[in-house]
């Protein structure tokens, strides 16, 4: 309980000797490693965040982009069917003037045949009348002389 | 030592004297062999007890936390490491609420101060008779293991600051303003001899107020572990009751070595705080 000097000066500088080497080789190391963990998790959350976001952002486009391709092959099968149902028309039409046209060749092949047949009967009658007449003048007919007659005669027929 | 030799007061006595090394008035020098003898040394002896386990207390300090230092990673913390940056960590937080200037050596002592004077008040848990007895065993007669009960220890560090205190004002406001700032306030500039007493006493107060608080206590605490181990030699039922005394005290008094290196660091910052304040208005 006394005034001791000598414990007085020892103890100031056991202190001041404690005081610097803390001051110098404990508090730097340790107070920057924490600032620096301090920063390094601060810059992972800021990160991890930066990464929702960029998932949120990829998401909605992800979204769109689909929507747009439903939306784009909605249109491509609506111009197929629409295409489809124009080529059947375009075939029907072309075939229904198809079967005019053989329609129409074949009726004049028929008119053509029959005008042939009326020429025949047409000559085959001028001759029989040619014939007939002979039989019935007895006298033969001059087909010179009378041919105009017989040819008139034949177009009456 | 509890038992047998010597009466009770004694036994107080004995537990209360540090291992004094100084010049004897023969002129020899060596250790004191009572109080008396101490007190016949004069001014100029050392307390070799309290120098002791102040120096291996302070050591542990040093080599524990150097050693969670020198492997700090930014990375995943070890466990040493961890409870290394807890401690810092609370100190850097109370210094930096407290203390708002740039200084790199205010942070580093309150943490100094804490935890060497926690482990100094620590030694105080150490039931009384252990070490004594101990040192009596090996020789040596007088053993108080707790430095911070010695009041040169505590001034010793309580000077050291009021050193920086005075350091800081002057480097800050320079000689003039540092005497302005005591002789100006509180009242007007024509009352300066009042100022001067008032804020002369104030500034006195800092270092004692500091030294002899962690005193104070850590004596008290001491006195009263003492005390109740007197009981042990007290029979069987005071035996048991001294018991179950000393480990309620002890536990209040985990309590009180931590608020008071608490305190002293805290209040030393506070103090340094006041040394760096230019501002006229306080």
């Amino acid at each position: 309980m006394t005034l001791s000097l000598g414990t007085l000066l020892g103890q100031t500088l056991t202190f001041i000797v404690f005081v610097y080497f803390c001051k110098r080789f404990i508090w730097p190391p340790v107070i920057n490693a924490m600032r620096e963990r301090q920063t390094a998790i601060a810059e992972g959350l800021a990160s991890a965040e930066r990464a929702g976001k960029d998932l949120e952002l990829a998401q909605e486009r992800a979204t769109e982009e689909l929507r747009e391709a439903r939306g784009e092959a909605q249109q491509i099968i609506e111009q197929a069917r629409g295409r489809a149902n124009q080529m059947i028309d375009e075939a029907k039409a072309e075939a229904k003037e198809e079967g005019e046209r053989i329609k129409e060749a074949a009726r004049a092949e028929v008119e053509q045949e029959m005008n042939r047949a009326k020429e025949t009967l047409r000559a085959q009658v001028a001759a029989l009348s040619v014939a007939g007449a002979e039989k019935v003048l007895g006298a033969s007919v001059d087909e010179a002389k009378h041919g105009e007659l017989l040819s008139q005669l034949a177009g009456d027929l | 030592m509890a038992s047998g030799e010597g009466s009770s007061a004694e036994y107080i006595q004995h537990h209360l004297t540090n291992l004094t090394y100084g010049q004897h008035p023969d002129g020899t020098w060596g250790f004191a062999h009572s109080a008396q003898e101490a007190q016949a040394m004069g001014l100029w002896t050392v307390n070799v007890d309290s120098m002791v386990w102040s120096l291996l207390t302070g050591l542990v300090f040093v080599w524990v936390f150097y050693k969670g230092a020198r492997k700090a990673t930014a990375g995943v913390p070890g466990g040493l490491q961890n409870a290394v940056e807890m401690i810092v960590d609370f100190i850097d937080d109370t210094t930096r609420s407290i203390f708002n200037y740039n200084n790199p050596l205010v942070a580093p002592m309150a943490l100094t101060i804490f935890v060497w004077v926690w482990l100094m008040n620590f030694m105080d848990l150490i039931p009384v008779d252990w070490i004594p007895g101990l040192s009596a065993a090996l020789g040596i007669h007088y053993m108080k293991i707790v430095p911070t009960t010695d009041p040169n220890i505590t001034m010793a560090m309580a000077f050291s600051v009021f050193a920086l205190i005075l350091y800081y004002s002057i480097k800050r406001k320079g000689v003039g303003g540092f005497i302005g700032e005591l002789a100006f306030h509180p009242f007007p500039k024509f009352l300066f001899p009042v100022n001067l007493i008032l804020e002369g006493v104030t500034l006195i107060a800092k270092p004692l107020s500091l030294g002899l608080r962690l005193f104070g206590n850590m004596y008290a605490g001491e006195m009263i572990f003492v005390l109740i181990a007197l009981m042990f030699t007290g029979g069987i039922f005071m035996g048991v009751f001294g018991g179950v005394l000393q480990w309620g005290w002890a536990v209040f008094h985990v309590l009180i070595i931590t608020l008071q290196a608490f305190i002293f660091a805290v209040l030393t910052v506070v103090y340094l705080t006041q040394a760096h304040d230019v501002e006229e208005a306080h």
